[in-house]
């Protein structure tokens, strides 16, 4: 066994675990966070695609033990504690960019990383930064929609008069 | 599936993973991104008793400029590689080869030195680093030696690095100013290449005078086109101007026939792959 402490979802935890423990499995199995899904035996699915330390990765292809001392992001903590959606969340709800929503953790999640480095993506680049994510329903026509339309809305959030706030 | 049982060590310097792996030796693996260690383990198409963690070892990450070369440490991620300045003005064919590994999430894990240490045929690092003639600096109990492209790629998955020897950095001799393009031909997203061509060239005015091309997935190691190279000496920087010498690049090569191809249709995408490649290059 080995001791591992990492950040996930913003929160401190620390366990004992088998080296070979695969990321997606500690947060499904150990932490209950069963946000993060598993699509396929081959790291080619991206369904469990989250964070750590900030960039994408497939977290049924890194071990528990290598996320040590790191910090772990999960579709779990992307809304807002009130419910509030993030705009990417939003995005596919209002584009139905989901139809069975096996792949959606995962799109959503890569979503976010992509429209982190570029804001602004032209309809190819969002379909090559989605291409290690797998959806068999929709036919990717509607996803590459709401990522489209979600970097609309984060640049309308930024946009938006400062003032709302005293407004509410 | 998840991997057999192993013990885990992650050293933190150089010496500490050489020591562990002589302690472990033919027990022992180690591991870099994990990218393709990992679906091996889960797979169980090996199963060591030791994995040895370089990941946080900081000395074997990050590119620095060297003079007539650049060095690209061996953990340095794909993404770390191909967001680089310096990669990109003076080894843009590295930088083209290196956008076109896997998918993203893949390349936030995978490594520059993992991928070349890993001698997949059909791995995208290969022929650039040949064709680039790269250096490879291998790290082991009896000190550091230096390893040219030429003799570094042995086999089929297969390198000149040792059981008891690591892979620390690789030197690239600058190419600044020559164009670059890496032309891969698949048929489904994020996979490996059934064939790609790695071609970097100098041109001057239309013509061009110096080329240097790299062959994927055409034999059981990546291959250099030198036929090509030779014919492409005064070539005209055009599709045109390429074709003749393209011809070339199926010279000495020996392709797989797999359920992707068979090895009369990659000669053939070798040469269309080959004029496509060093045309672009050439921004002809
Ligand atoms: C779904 C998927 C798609 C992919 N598509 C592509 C693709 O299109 N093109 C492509 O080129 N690759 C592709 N890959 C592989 C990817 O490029 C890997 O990142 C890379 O091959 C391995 O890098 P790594 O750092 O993860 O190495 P690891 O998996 O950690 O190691 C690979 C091997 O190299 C050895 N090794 C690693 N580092 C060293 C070192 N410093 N010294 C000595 N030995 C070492 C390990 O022992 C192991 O045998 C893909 C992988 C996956 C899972
Ligand atoms: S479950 Fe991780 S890529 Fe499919
Ligand atoms: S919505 Fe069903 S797999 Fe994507």
């Amino acid at each position: 066994m080995t001791k591992i402490s990492m950040r996930v979802d913003q929160e401190n935890v620390t366990d004992d675990v088998e080296p070979r423990m695969l990321l997606v499995q500690y947060l499904r199995e150990k932490l209950g966070k069963t946000g993060t899904v598993i699509g396929c035996d081959t790291s080619n699915c991206g369904a469990c695609t989250v964070h750590l330390n900030g960039r994408s990765v497939k977290s049924c292809n890194v071990l528990a033990v290598q996320a040590d001392g790191g910090t772990v992001d999960t579709i779990e903590r992307l809304a807002d504690d009130d419910g509030t959606l993030h705009p990417v969340q939003e995005a596919f709800r209002e584009c139905h960019g989901l139809q069975c929503g096996f792949c959606t953790p995962g799109m959503i999640m890569q979503s976010v990383d992509l429209l982190n480095e570029n804001p602004d993506p032209t309809e190819e680049e969002v379909r090559l930064g989605l291409e290690g994510n797998l959806c068999r329903c929709t036919g990717y026509h509607n996803i590459v929609k709401s990522v489209l339309y979600a970097a609309q809305l984060k640049k309308d959030a930024a946009n938006a008069p400062q003032s709302e706030g005293a407004n509410a | 599936m998840i991997p057999a049982p192993f013990e885990y060590v992650a050293p933190t310097s150089v010496e500490e993973a050489l020591q562990a792996l002589s302690e472990h030796g033919d027990d022992a693996k180690v591991m870099a991104g994990g990218q393709s260690l990992l679906p091996v383990l889960r797979m169980r198409l090996n199963a060591p008793e030791w994995v040895i963690d370089l990941g946080r070892i900081d000395s074997m990450r990050g590119i620095r400029d060297d003079g007539d070369a650049i060095v690209i440490g061996a953990t340095t991620t794909h993404h770390d590689v191909l967001n680089d300045a310096l990669v990109k003005e003076h080894a843009l064919l590295i930088t083209k080869a290196a956008t076109e590994v896997a998918d993203a999430q893949i390349r936030h894990r995978g490594t520059f030195g993992g991928a070349l240490a890993h001698a997949d045929p059909a791995g995208d690092l290969g022929a650039p680093a040949l064709a680039l003639g790269a250096e490879f600096v291998i790290v082991g109990p009896g000190g550091t030696r230096t390893v040219a492209a030429d003799d570094f790629f042995v086999d089929l998955f297969e390198t000149a690095i040792g059981e008891d020897e690591l892979l620390t950095e690789v030197r690239i001799p600058k190419h600044t100013g020559w164009g670059a393009h890496y032309e891969k031909f698949v048929r489904v997203a994020h996979q490996w290449p059934i064939v790609a061509v790695a071609a970097t060239v100098k041109a001057d005015g239309g013509t061009i005078s110096e080329a240097r091309v790299g062959l994927t997935n055409m034999g059981s190691t990546p291959l250099r086109a030198g036929g090509v190279e030779e014919a492409l000496a005064g070539a005209a920087a055009s599709e045109d101007g390429v074709r003749e010498a393209a011809e070339k690049a199926v010279d000495g090569t020996n392709p797989p026939s797999d359920l992707n191809g068979s090895a009369e249709y990659r000669k053939h995408l070798a040469k269309v792959l080959t004029r496509r490649a060093v045309a672009a290059a050439a921004g002809g």
